[in-house]
């Protein structure tokens, strides 16, 4: 685990100390303690009851799935789940917390310890695959948002985000470089979409992380850290640790002392600053919240749990190379996005299905279609494509025709470029728009005669010798077919007449 | 002609019932004796005359149809001013929630609608619910029907129920809803010589009740005899999914199952409770009970809650510490008071509108409360109280393996002169001394009349069952009611 | 233990309530009383025993994912949210600015 990432300071070399704490709105139709719902961009208050408003003798009863989502997600972290968990509340006062406290979980947390790879990236100085742990997940209320720009004298208050669900990952402090912190929050992400606990769509707030930075002399022990709040992408989160690494080793150097505090990013400036409201927000009272009992799972919703695990990550890197045979490469990009694998997994079935061969036979022309050919051809066109022209049937179909000898490579470009701005049927247009290439030997080889009685001369230094001119014998044929004869079958004919 | 307020629940409703007068007169007839007695006695903070004639008449109505009637139907009841009621101010006795008009009702009293009761109005109680005299509404204190013999000083009515205790003392209502935190039900049943049960946490759902303290808060019944009670407490309890700690039971005919005949039972007699310093009246009363027990065919056998004397202390620290925390949502955001002073800041609006609403007492609880669960605090407190409240009730589960209830004197004295204790919180705070083992063990128990003492106060009774046991709670009740024969009234002087 | 001034305005001000110096004084000797009342309960040998979770044996239950199920404790009541509130301006409820 040697990571070289170093802050140069006027003193010497200074290592940075990271810990993540990151929110992850669960997915789910109705908030964690009120049948709510939980869509984003809904009108102001639209989605409030008058539990989440905290109206005098309002309850809350959890929500079943967003306890179900949490436990989903710290299986895929193998973390240990405890069947046996309680809801705290913790006391403070601010506008956009209704009850007066969040009820979160303090003491007894439904996920304990557990723990992510990160993998080795050697341009982003991560030498080698490296664990990060995990402290513990556990379940709590979002609050509501505040406005400031609306009023010239007073914010205004909208509840709608009150009382969803929230995950609250806590990294262990195990991460030591801007890039670690990244790949972290990348591939947290990725298991949580995977997962489906949450969509880890960073705009619309469902991931924000509070970034717990420290610096320290190598193998000193940790210094104080700072805690940067709702950092709300995985670039500010690196900037966020650069700069506060960088200040507080300034700050230490000019003979001052790093003070625990919480701290605001501004990414117009890429900088932190403390932040006021919350100084005395320390003393938070935790206790159990008396409106709820303690959370019992039993084996069976456990067990549920569990068996509706999707294939994660690492071990879908793993059998894309290992069972499909693809490169390195190709399996790291298409298991990054769930999208991407599911279209490709997708496009790989109905291709195999076509062509009647296995998965793994066709992985290579299937990874490459997904990851290069497609995207290039859809890039091209921009604004002219749409997307939702390019089916997996349409795709399979153009990677069949290609498989077959019927188009070539180019050819299958071009149909599919006409597939995304019509829609047709990539069969028809082979047909219709003679993308098709010549694959019938009499025609190849009446061709082929025309072009030999046409190049005696070169016929005959061949036959002495030249194998060199194979390639003109190639490039006349197929200039004769305009192109459209199918090289490989060209190639064989031409070698039997040659040879023969 | 009868006087309709002289009648109680069952009587009302089987009146209604068998055409012997109409629900409309009833609820008439409260309507004057709530309006006549609101200047003296203080007892409702909103009266709602208009409510209990609709309910009345939609009885009425139904009843000339030929329809099915409820449980309640054609009672017109008091609604404590701590249950949320759609579209009538509800306040807790506080300044901070003045003005404050629900949008919704609670689950307890939108089941007494549903089963034909009628709202009077919403009775006046001890702020938030803290207090044992009625002392702390912002209001304005309740004053007792009752007086001591050859004395016109105004008395306690108890609290915090008090309202609720008043009105059905002096006839203004024949039952009221009453909530029990730590004895705010049986206590102030016993100063006014009334019946009020505090069923087994989670029989009645706590939706829509201005929350005190979470683990404690119940509400029950409070009405003139045990029979009333069966009565209105059926009507109250059930599930209620929008309850967490709502018990998912189905709820007892316990009207039908009253019995007094106590035979085969044993009581048990808690020796803690008989403590230094007890009312000599008090005692001599409770040692009247056991015998009527006797009489009534139980078995009396002397048991042991040893951490009795620790109950009101961990009362004391639970119950401000949940209180600290529910009342934080009293912030001047989203209802009630706001109090913004010029230039003012959130913070500081919090800190000036929280100063301005809440009373002396909940200031005093909510920052026992808040000391009690601040850093370094809150093992030492609140964790250590915690464990002593289940200690305390483990004393319940062996107690309750030789007895099937326990008898025990409601309050350690009669109801005493407004004024008396405001001074000293403490005094007050162990007037609950009976009742709040019981509160801290979740478990039912009532308080039933006794007779009056020397000065003419009644004295009430205090039956503790086993979790879910309330027929075990009323039967017993219902074998002391029938041998005290308690029928003294105040006499009217408003 | 005993409290002080200090640590009763310092109470006084988590739990955002404004108290004057004469308020606090009043104050500091009942919370004495009753911190020295209740400290009794250190008298207790607790070792081994949990503290209570559930006052009656009971279980959590978990709702369904379901959006408005009861209209009692679902969304879409602004009016209903809004109705108390001391300031509401545009759907929202107003305090005064926040400096973050």
């Amino acid at each position: 685990m040697v990571t070289s990432y170093r802050i140069q300071g006027a003193t010497g070399e200074w290592e940075v100390v990271i810990g993540l704490e990151v929110h992850a709105q669960v997915t789910s139709n109705a908030k964690l303690f009120s049948g709510a719902a939980t869509a984003f961009g809904a009108e102001p208050n639209s989605q409030v009851s008058l539990v989440d408003a905290a109206m005098p003798g309002m309850l809350p009863v959890p929500n079943r799935e967003c306890i179900r989502q949490a436990v989903r997600t710290g299986m895929a972290i193998e973390a240990q789940i405890n069947a046996w968990s309680r809801f705290d509340r913790k006391n403070y006062f601010y506008a956009d917390l209704p009850q007066g406290y969040q009820i979160s979980q303090l003491y007894h947390p439904l996920v304990g310890e557990g723990s992510l790879t990160i993998e080795a990236d050697e341009k982003a100085g991560i030498p080698e695959d490296k664990v990060i742990g995990i402290e513990r997940i556990h379940v709590e209320q979002d609050a509501g948002k505040l406005m400031h720009d609306q009023h010239p004298s007073m914010s205004y208050v909208d509840l709608n985000r009150s009382g969803v669900a929230l995950m609250e990952i806590v990294s262990k402090p195990d991460m030591r470089s801007p890039a670690e912190a990244g790949a972290y929050m990348r591939k947290l992400r990725a298991i949580l979409r995977y997962v489906g606990s949450c969509d880890g769509n960073m705009e619309e707030g469902s991931m924000r992380a509070d970034v717990n930075v420290s610096v320290r002399r190598v193998g000193d022990e940790f210094g104080t850290r700072t805690e940067t709040k709702n950092v709300n992408s995985v670039r500010f989160v690196m900037q966020t640790i650069e700069h506060e690494a960088r200040r507080q080793v300034d700050l230490i150097e000019d003979g001052g002392t790093v003070v625990q505090e919480t701290r605001l990013f501004d990414p117009g400036t890429g900088t932190t600053r403390s932040m006021r409201s919350k100084e005395d927000a320390h003393d938070y009272r935790y206790f159990p919240d008396p409106d709820l009992l303690p959370l019992e799972l039993d084996e069976a919703f456990l067990d549920e749990c569990r068996a509706s695990l999707p294939e994660l990550p690492d071990a879908k890197r793993r059998r894309y190379v290992e069972g499909l045979c693809l490169s390195d490469y190709n399996a790291r990009e298409l298991t990054a996005e769930v999208e991407t694998f599911a279209r490709f997994e997708q496009l790989l079935a109905e291709t195999a299905t076509k062509l009647e061969k296995s998965e793994t036979e066709v992985a290579t022309q299937v990874a490459n279609w997904s990851l290069s050919v497609a995207p290039g051809v859809m890039n091209a066109l921009g604004n002219e494509a749409n997307p939702a022209h390019a089916t997996a049937s349409a795709q399979a179909a153009i990677l069949g025709m290609q498989a077959a000898g019927d188009i070539s490579g180019g050819q299958a470009k071009e149909i599919f470029e006409i597939v995304l701005k019509t829609g047709r049927d990539p069969q028809e247009i082979a047909e219709t728009e003679g993308l098709k290439q010549q694959s019938d030997t009499g025609a190849i080889e009446a061709v082929i005669d025309d072009v030999l009685a046409a190049n005696a001369d070169k016929v005959a230094e061949y036959r002495g010798g030249k194998d060199k001119l194979f390639g003109f014998f190639v490039g006349q044929t197929m200039k004769a077919m305009q192109g459209k004869g199918n090289p490989a079958v060209v190639n064989q004919l031409l070698k039997a007449k040659l040879d023969g | 002609m009868t006087d309709l307020t002289e009648l109680g629940v069952k009587a009302i409703r089987d009146g209604v019932a068998a055409g012997d007068f109409s629900a409309r007169e009833v609820a008439e007839a409260f309507n004057a004796n709530v309006e006549a007695a609101q200047q003296a006695l203080n007892a409702f903070i909103v009266a709602t005359p208009e409510k209990a004639i609709e309910a009345a008449s939609a009885v009425d109505a139904a009843r000339a149809k030929g329809e099915a009637l409820g449980k309640m139907a054609g009672v017109p009841i008091g609604m404590k001013d701590l249950f949320a009621t759609k579209g009538v101010q509800t306040t807790a006795a506080s300044h901070i929630l003045e003005g404050f008009v629900p949008e919704y009702e609670s689950t307890v009293s939108a089941n007494l609608w549903k089963a034909g009761a009628g709202m009077l109005g919403k009775l006046n109680l001890d702020q938030f619910a803290m207090g044992s005299s009625n002392e702390t509404s912002y209001f304005g204190n309740v004053i007792s029907p009752w007086r001591k013999a050859g004395s016109n000083a105004a008395l306690a009515p108890g609290g915090s129920s008090g309202g609720s205790s008043a009105a059905i003392a002096a006839r203004l209502c024949p039952a009221a809803t009453g909530t029990d935190t730590g004895g705010s039900i049986r206590q102030p049943a016993a100063f006014v010589g009334i019946s009020g049960i505090k069923p087994t946490y989670g029989r009645c759902s706590r939706w829509g009740v201005v929350a005190f303290a979470s683990s404690l808060d119940q509400a029950g019944p409070m009405a003139r005899d045990v029979t009333d009670c069966a009565i209105m407490l059926e009507a109250m309890a059930g599930f209620d999914p929008k309850d967490s700690t709502s018990l998912n039971l189905p709820v007892p005919q316990w009207e039908a199952g009253l019995n007094a005949d106590l035979r085969g039972k044993k009581v048990g007699i808690p020796r803690e409770y008989r403590m230094d310093g007890t009312d000599p009246e008090i005692l001599a009363s409770w040692d009247r009970g056991i015998e009527w027990l006797k009489d009534a065919g139980a078995e009396i056998v002397d048991v042991s809650l040893p951490h009795t004397k620790y109950a009101l202390p961990a009362y004391y620290i639970v119950a401000p510490a949940e209180a600290s925390s529910n009342l934080a949502r009293y912030d001047g955001v989203r209802y009630g008071l706001r109090d913004l002073p010029e230039g003012a800041g959130l913070q500081d609006m919090y800190a000036a509108t929280r100063a301005a609403g809440f009373g002396d007492e909940v200031k005093r609880r909510i920052m026992i409360g808040t000391y009690v669960l601040s850093a370094g605090f809150y093992d030492a407190y609140y964790n250590q109280a915690q464990r002593v409240r289940t200690l305390i009730a483990n004393d319940f589960k062996a107690a309750f393996e030789l007895c099937d209830v326990i008898l025990a004197p409601t309050t350690p004295t009669a109801s005493f002169p407004l004024g008396d204790k405001v001074d000293d919180p403490l005094a007050m705070y162990l007037n609950d001394v009976f009742a709040v083992p019981a509160s801290l063990a979740g478990l039912p128990a009532m308080s039933v009349p006794w007779g009056l003492n020397s000065d003419g106060l009644p004295l009430g009774l205090q039956i503790i069952g086993r979790a879910f046991d309330e027929q075990g709670v009323l039967n017993a009740g219902l074998a002391i009611e029938s041998r005290a024969m308690f029928n003294a009234k105040p006499e009217k002087w408003w | 233990m005993s409290v002080t001034h200090e640590t009763v305005a310092k109470i006084a001000n988590l739990a955002r309530i404004r108290m004057d110096d004469a308020e606090i004084a009043k104050l500091v000797p009942e919370f004495n009383n009753i911190l020295a009342w209740v400290e009794q309960l250190g008298e207790v040998d607790t070792s081994g025993v949990e503290p209570m979770t559930a006052v009656i044996e009971n279980h959590l239950r978990l709702r369904d994912d379901v959006i408005d199920a009861d209209p009692l404790t679902g969304g879409g009541v602004r009016d209903a949210v809004l109705a108390n509130a001391p300031a509401a301006e545009h759907g929202f409820f107003g305090v005064p600015k926040v400096i973050e």
